[in-house]
This record gives C-alpha cells, sequence and structure tokens, in this order.
C-alpha cells in the first residue's frame, strides 16, 4: 500500500475525532492542533489499529506526534507484515 | 499523542520561575490547585487524621468523622489478634530488619507470612514485596523484558503501567473490560513474541469487575500468561476471598496473583503468589524485591495474622455485601449518578458533574463527619471527578444509614442532587 493510499484512510478515520474541523495537515499535531485527550487517542489507535490490522503500541504512539509521523508509521507497520 | 495523560496545549509559564527551574513542568497542577484552594474548599488532598478511633471512625481536622474511603475492606487494623502479633513481633525482633529479602532481611515472619499467602490462595509459591506498587513493579518488569509485549485494560493502576515502562517491554492497552478488544489485539501480536496479559480483578475507580473468565480463556487461547491483580477483591470476593478469579471459577488458569496487604489485610506490603515452577528465582532477578529493605517485623506478623483470619471471614464477607447493596441501592434511590448499575464489589463511586462540584461535595460531607476519596483525572478514566467510597465490614448497618442521610444533605446542599 502506497503512502498517499495511507493518508487517504486515515484521513476518512480521523474525521469523526476532528471536532473543530481543523484543517490537517503532515505537520499537524494530535495533542496541541487537535486537542486530543487520552481517551481521543486510544479511540482512534483502535480505529486505525483495525483499519489496518495492525498494532501501535503505547511505546510506538510516545513517539508519534504529529499526523505526519503517524502516517509514516502505519506504513512502516503495514509493509512490515 | 505522547502519553495516556491528557495535557492542555498552551501551558501556562507561572510568574517569577527563575530560568531552567525543573518545576515548571507542573505549572498547570499548581495552577488547577490554586484555583480550587481560592474558591475557598478544604484541601482534599491534604487532610490529616489526628486520632483513628476504629476502623472505621477517626478524628479528622477536630471533628468526629466516619471513614468511608480506606479500602480497610474487612476492618482487620484494630483487630486485637492482629495488634497483638505486631505487639509481640516489635519486642521480639525490634523494629526493623534494615535489610534486603535476600541478604539480611529475611526473618521468621516472612517466610511464615509467605506460608499463610499460599495457604489462603492454595498456590505453591508466595514472594512478599515491601509495597502492593513494588510487587506489581517487580513482577512486570522482571517478567515482561525488551521485545515482550504486555497487553493491558487501558484502566490499569499506575504500578501497572510504571512496571510496563521499567521493563521496557512493548505496551499495548484495550478498551476498558472490553473482551474483543483483547482478542482482537493478542492476535495480532508476532506468534512467537512473549505475552503477558494484565487484568484487574476489580478496577478501583468504578468498583466495577472484570469478565476474567472470558479474558483469560482468549488470553490462554493466544498462549499468553496472565497476571491478576486482586488487591480490591483480596479477603472479600469469592467464597474464600481469594477474590474474583476464584469467584469466577479460573483461579487455577491465573499464572500470577498480585495483591496487596495495605486493604483487607489491613497494613502494609505487597505480594505476588503463583504455581509456576520457577517462581522462587523472581527472589534473585526481581529489582524492587532485592533493592529494598524488607517489611518490619511487625508488619509481617499483623500480615499473616490477618491473612489466616480472612479464611474465616465468611460472616464479615456477607455483611459487607450488604452494606455494598444498601449503600447502592441508598444513594441510587437519592438521585446520584453510579460508576456501576449494580453493586459489584465494596467500592462505590459517586460521579461528580466536575471537579469544582465535587470538591464541594467532598468538603460538604467532610463537614457532615464523613470522609470519601475524592478522585479526579488523570486518576480517574474519561477525565471523570469521583467521590469514591470504600466500605467496610465493620459499618453497621446504623451508619450505613448515617452515611445515606449525610450525602442527601450534602448533596442538596450543593446542587447535585
Amino acid at each position: 500500500m502506497d503512502r498517499a493510499e495511507i493518508d487517504r484512510r486515515i484521513r476518512d478515520l480521523i474525521a469523526p475525532f476532528n471536532k473543530n474541523d481543523v484543517m490537517i495537515t503532515d505537520a499537524t499535531t494530535f495533542q496541541g492542533d487537535l486537542e486530543f485527550d487520552s481517551l481521543t487517542v486510544m479511540d482512534f489507535v483502535a480505529a486505525i489499529e483495525d483499519e489496518f490490522d495492525i498494532i501501535i503500541s503505547m511505546n510506538q504512539q510516545a513517539e508519534i506526534e504529529t499526523y505526519g509521523q503517524l502516517v509514516d508509521a502505519v506504513k512502516k507497520l503495514v509493509d512490515a507484515q | 499523542m505522547s502519553e495516556g495523560i491528557s495535557q492542555p496545549d498552551a501551558p501556562v509559564e507561572r510568574e517569577g520561575r527563575a530560568k531552567g527551574d525543573l518545576f515548571a513542568k507542573f505549572d498547570d497542577l499548581i495552577a488547577m490547585r490554586e484555583g480550587l484552594l481560592a474558591s475557598g474548599v478544604e484541601d482534599p488532598f491534604n487532610l490529616v487524621m489526628e486520632k483513628v478511633l476504629s476502623p472505621t471512625r477517626a478524628i479528622c481536622n477536630g471533628r468526629e468523622t466516619i471513614l468511608l474511603g480506606t479500602y480497610n475492606y474487612m476492618g482487620m487494623t484494630f483487630d486485637p489478634d492482629v495488634i497483638e502479633a505486631g505487639k509481640q513481633a516489635l519486642e521480639e525482633f525490634g523494629s526493623g530488619t534494615t535489610g534486603s529479602r535476600v541478604l539480611n532481611g529475611t526473618y521468621q515472619g516472612h517466610k511464615e507470612c509467605e506460608d499463610a499467602l499460599k495457604e489462603f490462595y492454595g498456590m505453591d509459591h508466595a514472594m512478599v514485596f515491601s509495597t502492593g506498587y513494588q510487587a506489581n513493579l517487580g513482577i512486570i518488569s522482571t517478567i515482561a523484558g525488551k521485545g515482550d509485549y504486555v497487553v493491558l485494560d487501558i484502566d490499569s493502576h499506575a504500578s501497572i503501567y510504571d512496571g510496563c515502562a521499567m521493563g521496557r517491554a512493548e505496551i499495548v492497552p484495550f478498551r476498558h473490560n472490553d473482551i474483543e478488544a483483547l482478542e482482537k489485539r493478542l492476535k495480532r501480536i508476532p506468534a512467537d513474541a512473549g505475552k503477558l496479559v494484565v487484568l484487574e480483578g476489580v478496577y478501583s475507580m468504578l468498583g466495577d469487575v472484570a469478565p476474567l473468565k472470558e479474558m483469560i480463556r482468549v488470553s490462554k487461547e493466544a498462549g499468553a500468561m496472565v497476571l491478576v491483580d486482586e488487591a480490591h477483591s483480596m479477603g472479600f470476593i469469592g467464597e474464600h476471598g481469594r477474590g474474583v478469579a476464584e469467584a469466577q471459577g479460573v483461579l487455577d488458569d491465573v499464572d500470577f496473583v498480585i495483591g496487596t496487604f495495605s486493604k483487607s489485610v489491613g497494613t502494609v506490603g505487597g505480594f505476588c503468589v503463583s504455581n509456576h515452577p520457577d517462581f522462587e528465582i523472581m527472589r534473585l532477578v526481581c529489582r524492587p524485591y532485592v533493592f529494598t529493605a524488607s517489611l518490619p517485623p511487625s508488619v509481617v506478623a499483623t500480615a499473616a495474622t490477618s491473612i489466616r483470619k480472612l479464611m474465616h471471614g465468611s460472616n464479615k464477607r456477607a455483611h459487607l455485601w450488604e452494606n455494598s447493596r444498601t449503600l447502592h441501592k441508598g444513594l441510587k434511590d437519592l438521585g446520584f449518578q453510579l460508576g456501576t448499575d449494580e453493586p459489584q464489589s465494596a467500592i462505590i463511586a459517586v460521579i461528580m458533574p466536575d471537579l469544582t462540584k465535587g470538591a464541594q461535595m467532598w468538603e460538604a460531607l467532610l463537614k457532615e463527619g464523613l470522609y470519601v476519596n475524592l478522585a479526579r483525572p488523570p486518576a480517574t478514566p474519561a477525565n471523570m471527578t469521583l467521590l469514591r467510597c470504600s466500605l467496610c465490614a465493620e459499618h453497621s448497618d446504623e451508619e450505613v444509614s448515617t452515611i445515606l442521610g449525610m450525602f442527601e444533605r450534602a448533596g442538596q446542599a450543593t446542587g447535585i442532587i
């Protein structure tokens, strides 16, 4: 799966969590720009995990601050399958 | 999304902070606390009990107070046999061991305490730690290392998360008490990776019980080892008070049970019991066990005596269930919103609209002469503010109805009901 496809699918998944309709770019941060709290993070991560049949451990989540980093991380996990 | 704790996006810089002051990271919390105290309420996190009269009564800030937030479920803290055992050990073995369990810190009393635990749970091995926190920290960090996976409920206790972090295992959380979410995650973990599933019998924030039977089944099918923290169920839940795993008939499938002496047992300390044939090696490799002083002789003597008495505590268990049901129903009838629809344990969580209202209610109860725990984010699930009530087998029927009267008056005074 190429990066653009992963990006498109994650964009669909993020919509219900993006309560303030923030414009999403690779530099958008989850905590700052999107104001995700811990529960939102858990639900959002679970949605991505189910979509791509992967696990994003909390250790990996700790390294992800921006939307772009998330897409890259998911691509890596999908490629490793 | 760097951690499981929510933080506001723009940290407030505290005025007058010296450059390079490492305490700057606490500014938000300092501001929140100052805001709360500025509203004039008594500090909920700075209560001093000047005198403790019994497992259910103390003098707090000069007032005689009913204790409804101590986790002293079985009321063993003033049991005459327990007190006597402690006094005797204090006189015969001194005030402390001044040593690690693996060097000069294992006395006769520590062995007797471990023997009592083995008998209590009907298991082959028992290891006593200096606190319950260290039991989770030690066991989890030692058995799940780098490259292993720890799959845990998102609402797990801090000691479980800290154990995972210390062991550097991959942490995979799943939605609270969600069997399907657990199963899905287990199936996605590489088949050859080491897997530990960590569950709690009773979750202390809402007082709800885990569906251990199904969760342990899916964990075993995935080839995972299972650790269950029974801190809030020991002594009370299950026919012999062994906890939720006993009550659900799956204790034999649990690889490690973690527990504490600071709740039903009525003192301080933690433990792990297991049937793993090589369990004893943990005494040499578990750092939070090795690199700290062992419990004082009086503490292990009181613990051992209390554990043996808890084996025969079925009448007390029955009365505690009665208390839990009465309080739950009473609070529900008064119109309070509770953490569980039915009473599932000796913890009843009353959900507050927000922290300010919660603190006002907490203070109103204290002035009525009732102590409960105020729990606030980030320790609580879904950022709730809770008034947590933990019942004691020594609360009389009369006390429970007095408590309900206090809740009614305080709830009306603060406009919560």
